[in-house]
């Protein structure tokens, strides 16, 4: 008797938990929806493209790896993409969190006007970044940009900034800088979030404001920190649009009447950035099959980088209320 | 893990773009390809993308009309401002229209192979059309492999454009005709500003400035890009090398960072402040359509047209050039074939269409004998380009399955060499062969089990 009953109670349970479950899918399934239609097909797609040759207008034909084969054995395009690829992320990334966390720091300081310049530094986080690119171009024309109008009054050197191999990379590093204000605004949130009496504790302790900056602020927004890096890194990463439109805008317009985007990676080939490259084989050279292997190669990077990034972290991260490693 | 998910679908998103549409385009297979029937007399309604915008647009509305004046069973809709990523998107989803222009014939390679666009010869055969009655460059811009799936449709030319003034200033007489009179006229037309920056430039050979690339410079020399064994031909053909060698000197005598900085003040290419048309550049090597541009917008210029300069050891070159051109194909979705061949064959083969559509937009027509035709109504100047046009060593770019990666990968070397980053000319030159040739191996799907 009480074993039926228990069985009973264990199948009611079950019942419940299905129910639960149910439910709880019902309420995901837009998003579940939404993924499997716009991530996961496309991603299952993309890998099986990968081993096919397909132009886009015949039906893919299966070519095992050679794509693969092509990808780390002939093409002699990948290594200069991936290299300038890595220089965006190796100076960019630094750079942009540290503008951000400095305009982050000097707002939670000022006593007056603390909107205003909220406002001010991150209103270009809301140009489109075609905009931000183009405005970029003409205020960084060699010849006849302000900047360089500018630079020479004073007598300083002006560079041909997005029109010399060497300036073009730190030209986009600038932009994305002075875009930084979405981070900008995640970096307040967490400093403001501080906790008072730290600060208190550490003066008490005799610590001065460098010292409280090392060991309160930084260890209480770490997770902001890695956030930031993360989140930064990917960017680089997938890093196009503004790449796209310096380069063509830049590059003039040697075949514009025929047809547009040929100068991408101008000057020499410096700012074909990896998806650069990525998207020319796929929509320009009706490479799709060979574009499909180079996304999934991107994928596994991105997937070991942040992994990378996130284990690292254990040693400099630290979560308020966890227990202390 | 659910940060490795948000990693994964921020990564997706990037990829979405690629694989949206799917691959399976065996959708419908065309009914009459191959047998093509006579037109009957039912009313039919077909839809013709073209790139032409605004007022050229207008031009091909109105021959497009003759056109249905002469065949009133046949109704057309024209649709303007079309370019090849609209009509390949339409062939995947299969609502392509039923003749289709395009400006980049370096996307022959990609319409002829894939069958994306109809193989034309069995129309041709049956109404006695032979390809021989285009010049030879547009004859191959159009096919690929054998494979004829488009036909030409006006074209682009490019020779010299000079600054009269200047010339008789300098006391010049008349065009220079080989490549070292040009190198002399450019340095002694170039003028300094008193900080030493250039104000007027003889001829700017710069790669990537307005219509500067080696496809278009290459033909001074002579120079192919694929040899007999239809391998990359940069470090072999010796046009290569020496047009680079060519274009370094001058461009050394500015100064390369002079003349990146003069390029930067030039303004737009197309746009009344063009540096020709402003008197800032001496020469320019420009295409057929400057004529117009300056007749609109600067008409009292006086400036001169010339074929370009050639090699001083290839004196018989003089008088071609380069030349590309729109082409026009019949997508393999439309319904209406037959209908679609009469009115793709009126706008490429019929000498009255072509006329007026050279009349009024202003590109070269495109059959030997539109050229010669009495109803072209063209300025002297623009006359120059018909003859470079019909000359027997003009040249084109060779079609390939990859678009225009071969002179992309190019002009990125030239750029290279140009700004002095090359050292091993004729080492770099070899590397851009194995580039290209391995990428149209990929491309092409070759080299594999």
């Amino acid at each position: 008797m009480s074993r039926d009953l228990a069985a009973e109670r264990a199948r009611a349970r079950r019942r419940a938990a299905w129910k639960r479950r149910g439910l709880v899918l019902g309420f995901m399934s837009p998003w579940l929806a939404g993924f499997t239609v716009f991530f996961g097909y496309p991603l299952l797609a993309t890998a099986y493209y990968s081993f096919t040759h397909y132009d886009l207008l015949s039906s893919p034909r299966w070519v095992g790896l050679a794509n693969y084969e092509y990808l780390f054995e002939t093409d002699g395009r990948i290594w200069p993409s991936v290299a300038n690829t890595l220089w965006l992320i190796a100076v960019a990334v630094p750079l942009n969190v540290l503008f951000a966390f400095g305009i982050a720091l000097m707002l939670s300081r000022a006593r007056r006007g603390v909107g205003f310049f909220r406002t001010v530094f991150y209103l270009p986080a809301l140009v489109p970044p075609v905009a931000a690119t183009l405005g970029f171009v003409y205020l960084l024309n060699p010849a006849t940009g302000p900047v360089n109008i500018v630079l020479r009054a004073l007598g300083l050197p002006d560079p041909l900034w997005f029109d010399s191999p060497t300036w073009s990379k730190p030209s986009l590093v600038l932009l994305g800088i002075w875009g930084v204000g979405n981070m900008m605004i995640i970096f307040l949130a967490a400093i403001v979030d501080v906790p008072r009496q730290l600060y208190e504790s550490a003066s008490l302790d005799g610590a001065g404001p460098l010292r409280r900056l090392r060991y309160v602020t930084l260890p209480s927004i770490s997770p902001v920190i890695l956030f930031a890096v993360v989140i930064g890194v990917i960017e680089g990463l997938q890093y196009f649009t503004q790449a796209y439109v310096a380069s063509t805008i830049a590059g003039g317009s040697a075949a514009a009447a025929t047809e547009g985007a040929n100068s991408l990676g101008y000057p020499g080939d410096s700012t074909l950035f990896y998806p650069i490259l990525l998207y020319q084989q796929g929509f320009r050279y009706f490479n799709m099959g060979y574009a499909s292997a180079m996304a999934m190669l991107l994928l596994v990077v991105s997937f070991v980088v942040t992994a990378l990034i996130v284990r690292n972290s254990r040693r400099w991260v630290h979560y308020q209320g966890a227990p202390a490693r | 893990m659910r940060r490795a998910m948000a990693i994964s679908i921020a990564v997706l998103a990037t990829l979405a773009l690629g694989a949206c549409g799917g691959g399976d385009d065996s959708s419908k297979d065309t009914a009459n390809q191959g047998s093509p029937s006579s037109g009957g007399g039912e009313p039919v309604d077909l839809t013709f993308w073209t790139g032409f915008t605004q007022r050229e647009l207008k031009v091909i509305k109105k021959v497009v009309g003759e056109f249905e004046s002469a065949h009133p069973n046949i109704h057309v809709k024209v649709v303007g401002g079309i370019d090849d990523d609209k009509i390949i998107a339409s062939i995947r989803g299969g609502n392509a229209p039923d003749v289709a222009h395009s400006f980049t014939s370096d996307n022959t390679g990609a319409f002829c192979p894939s069958g994306a666009w109809i193989d034309l010869a069995p129309y041709m055969q049956r109404d006695g059309i032979s390809d021989d009655i285009f010049p030879e460059a547009p004859r191959n811009y159009t096919q690929f492999e054998g494979k004829r799936c488009a036909l030409p449709m006006l074209a682009d030319v490019y020779g010299l454009y000079y600054n009269q003034a200047m010339f008789d200033k300098a006391g010049l007489s008349g065009p220079p005709k080989t490549m070292s009179e040009l190198m002399e006229y450019a340095k002694k037309l170039t003028v300094r500003n008193s900080d030493g920056s250039l104000k007027v430039v003889g001829i700017d050979p710069m790669d990537g400035f307005y219509e500067n690339a080696a496809a278009h410079w290459g033909p001074s020399w002579g120079a192919d890009w694929i040899d007999e064994s239809g391998k990359s031909s940069f470090a072999s053909d010796p046009g290569w090398a020496e047009m680079l060698q060519w274009q370094k000197e001058l461009i050394d005598f500015y100064g390369h960072e002079d003349l990146v900085r003069w390029q930067a003040a030039a303004g737009d290419e197309f746009s009344p402040s063009n540096a020709f048309e402003r008197e800032k550049a001496a020469m320019n090597l420009d295409g057929e359509w400057r004529v117009a541009f300056i007749n609109d917008e600067t008409p009292d210029l006086e400036y001169g047209t010339a074929p370009m300069p050639v090699d001083d050891d290839q004196p018989d070159l003089y008088g071609s050039g380069y030349t590309t051109g729109n082409i026009v194909g019949i997508p393999k979705t439309s319904e209406d074939q037959d209908e679609a061949w009469e009115l793709l064959k009126y706008l490429t083969t019929d000498d009255h269409a072509l006329a007026a559509l050279a009349n009024g937009i202003l590109n070269v027509p495109t059959t030997k004998t539109s050229l010669e035709s009495d109803e072209l109504d063209l300025d002297p100047k623009f006359r120059v380009f018909l003859d470079i046009f019909a000359h027997p060593e003009t040249r084109t770019t060779p079609i390939t399955v990859a678009g225009s990666a071969n002179q992309e990968i190019f002009d990125a070397f030239v750029t290279k060499y140009q700004s002095g980053k090359v050292d091993d000319l004729q080492g770099g030159l070899a590397e851009a062969d194995e580039q290209v040739d391995a990428q149209l191996a990929n491309a092409g799907g070759g080299d594999v089990p």
